[in-house]
């Protein structure tokens, strides 16, 4: 097959010393602002974007995945030793996690967890492998309206299956793209939205805005619990791994459910943190010791982690072969790629051959190096939630404000770090969803691009959605995964007879 | 992370999304009045610049509508907060706000030595030893990797002016 030659290629591109220590040094920051709260994963990744520019696109994105993977890692840690959720799908890691933490296996809780992580995110890694040229071929046939089409459908499965209020959704995404048109419209190049204002000019950047919501409306969230993480110890020594990975094949069943759950979720933009709850969910149901999950069941943490990082690390098929991306970090690291030069999505692969394939070769080998990095270092990542707040806790926000202005060399963007960081805090304890917001305002603009194109040549009609048989699918499964609460509930009522509660 | 105050007093969850609602409202109404300055209808090139942000300032308007009464008659009636845990946010938002709008006039460096000093003398309560090695190192670590290996310049102010810098 020519995937396993191009990924060969990949493979020469990325085992270069210089990119293996970018890896490394990815993977070592990537695990500490998995740990910190506030660096979450897209936060961290949209605060070193900026310093990337000076290198070569390759090893950028060598180093900005391996941050992303890092984090995935570092959640887990926060979640089995303190019950903190590091990033919001390793909160049913801490189910489990945190229970065998107090029951003295923390060691076996954390291996379980990076070892399942590690399956999951090369299961994905193998499915991107196979299944993104295939995808992006496919893509290449598409006019402005299958583009436009795509989009819908990835917006509509945020609202149809997001866990939040459809309407706080919608408003939410809607407010994304009003952000996103602010500034020079892409079409026309007249300028809207900016009422006289220079600072508005250029609109409002998406890095500053994950930074904010994601970082600042992190910290600011952290802050109401009071001023210290008090968690447990932990070391990690040979003897708890090995013992560990004797008794992970036991769950087999377990960790191939959770990948495809994972997988599937990661690639309709549903996102990491439902497939965690979800194979949670469906482990306990299927399991034999389902009774005894949330007193630290090492079940418990396999099904998790492994969805969650399956779901991750496939957030970025789509972006990849698409345009589309399927999380928040995965937005960032689109982003990241248009300001290259890159354009995400099926010329990427007949274009940039090298790129891609070394990026996922990268995955395959981030993934490897992960491991080891976490499991023998976890002592100093854990140490790292010591140092006292009234310490940690400005560097943060030092560091936030940095990243917030080298987007742009501009202090007006601190400024809207400091808004969007409020208004993060305000949206998520109102039960607003953030991550329609954020694709919204990387996708916005493109989104409508296609919109626009797309009327254009239908001179107004809205029917040009549903002109051939292609288009009509991808809108139909977009209007499904709308409508899914009140399809599945009638779905539900149609099927079982009433019962006495 | 659910963190549930407990009997004291502080502002209702309803009625916080009633103002956040109405806050995306108004920013939809901005939206619609932007869109209109500069056209929704059809021009040469297709729709113009304000056909797509007009309709979606509208869809903002109706859905926060619908959000601010939902919240208004079903919202929940507990805490969104304690007072308590808003001062404890506000410990972080208010030097943080003081911390962005010195930027522009001392500089990165000395604004971020401030912010540490600041924060591990009144809350950290820490010797000025300490203190001093912390805010005044972090600044320089970042200036050497910043500016020197990564070729990226933060925003200076005085002081780096008259050193030079």
């Amino acid at each position: 097959m020519e995937s396993i030659g191009d990924l060969m290629a990949g493979f020469a591109v990325v085992l270069s010393w210089q990119n293996v220590l970018y890896m490394v040094i990815g993977i070592v920051l990537g695990v500490i602002i998995g740990v910190l709260p506030g660096l979450g994963g897209a936060n961290g990744v949209a605060i070193l974007l900026p310093l990337t520019f000076s290198m070569s696109p390759t090893s950028a994105i060598i180093l900005l995945s391996c941050i992303y993977w890092g984090a995935l890692f570092g959640g887990a840690i926060t979640s089995i030793l303190f019950n903190i959720p590091g990033e919001p799908w390793s909160v049913a890691t801490t189910f489990d996690g945190h229970p065998m933490a107090q029951n003295g296996k923390a060691g076996e809780a954390l291996t379980a967890a990076f070892t399942s992580s590690f399956v999951g995110a090369l299961f994905a890694v193998i499915v991107i492998t196979l299944a993104a040229p295939l995808v992006a071929s496919f893509a290449l046939q598409f006019g402005p309206a299958e583009k436009f089409s795509v989009f819908f459908l990835a917006f509509c499965s945020f609202v149809g299956m997001g866990k939040e209020p459809p309407t706080k959704t919608i408003a939410a995404m809607m407010l994304g793209f009003a952000l996103a048109a602010v500034g020079t419209d892409t079409v026309t190049g007249q300028l809207r939205l900016t009422f006289g204002s220079t600072e508005l000019l250029s609109g409002f950047d998406f890095l500053v805005a994950v930074i904010g919501l994601f970082g600042i409306g992190e910290i600011l969230l952290t802050m109401e619990e009071g001023l210290s993480f008090k968690g447990k110890a932990a070391s990690i020594n040979p003897t708890v791994v090995l013992q560990t990975w004797k008794e992970l094949p036991r769950y087999w069943m377990t960790s191939l459910r959770s990948c495809l759950i994972g997988c599937w979720m990661g690639i309709t933009p549903a996102g990491a943190t439902p497939a965690s709850f979800m194979s949670y969910g469906i482990a306990k149901r299927a399991s034999r010791k389902g009774d005894k999950f949330g007193s630290g069941e090492i079940e418990g943490v396999v099904a998790p982690e492994t969805a969650a990082h399956a779901a991750g690390t496939s957030a970025l098929l789509p972006m990849l072969s698409l345009g589309v991306p399927g999380s928040p970090t995965a937005a960032v690291l689109l982003g990241g790629l248009l300001i290259w030069g890159l354009q995400p999505g099926p010329l990427l692969f007949v274009e940039q051959k090298d790129f891609v394939w070394g990026l996922i070769a990268s995955m395959y080998l981030g993934n490897i190096v992960g491991l080891i990095i976490v499991l023998t270092m976890v002592p100093f990542f854990a140490a790292i939630l010591r140092v006292p707040f009234s310490i940690i806790a400005p560097i943060i926000l030092v560091i936030c404000a940095i990243g917030a202005y080298t987007v742009h060399n501009n202090t007006f963007d601190v400024v809207m770090m400091l808004v969007f960081g409020v208004a993060g805090y305000l949206l998520k304890k109102c039960n607003y969803p953030l991550a329609p917001l954020v694709l919204a305002i990387v996708l916005g603009d493109k989104a409508e691009e296609s919109f626009r194109q797309s009327l254009l040549i239908s001179q107004g009609g809205l029917g040009v959605f549903f002109s051939n048989g292609l288009v009509s699918t991808i809108m139909g499964l977009g209007l499904i995964a709308l409508f899914w609460p009140l399809l599945s509930s009638l779905y539900g009522r149609l099927l079982t007879p009433a019962r006495p509660t | 992370m659910s963190n549930t105050p407990d009997d004291s007093s502080g502002p209702r969850q309803h009625l916080v999304e009633v103002g956040v609602a109405a806050a995306m409202a108004l920013l939809g109404v901005i939206t619609v009045i932007g869109s209109l300055q500069v056209g929704t209808g059809w021009g040469a090139e297709g729709p113009k610049s304000g056909f797509f942000p007009f309709w979606i300032g509208l869809i903002i308007i109706v859905t926060s509508i619908y959000n601010l009464v939902r919240a208004y008659t079903h919202g929940s009636r507990k805490l969104f907060a304690s007072w308590d845990q808003i001062a404890q946010v506000l410990k972080v938002v208010l030097p943080l706000t003081i911390y962005v709008g010195v930027i522009p006039w001392l500089g990165i460096y000395i604004a971020s030595a401030l912010l540490i000093a600041g924060f591990m003398r009144w809350i950290g309560r820490y010797g000025w030893p300490l203190i001093l090695a912390i805010s005044i190192g972090l600044p320089v670590i970042i200036y050497v990797t910043f500016e020197m290996w990564f070729l990226v310049p933060l925003p200076k102010g005085p002081l780096e002016d008259l050193l030079g810098l």
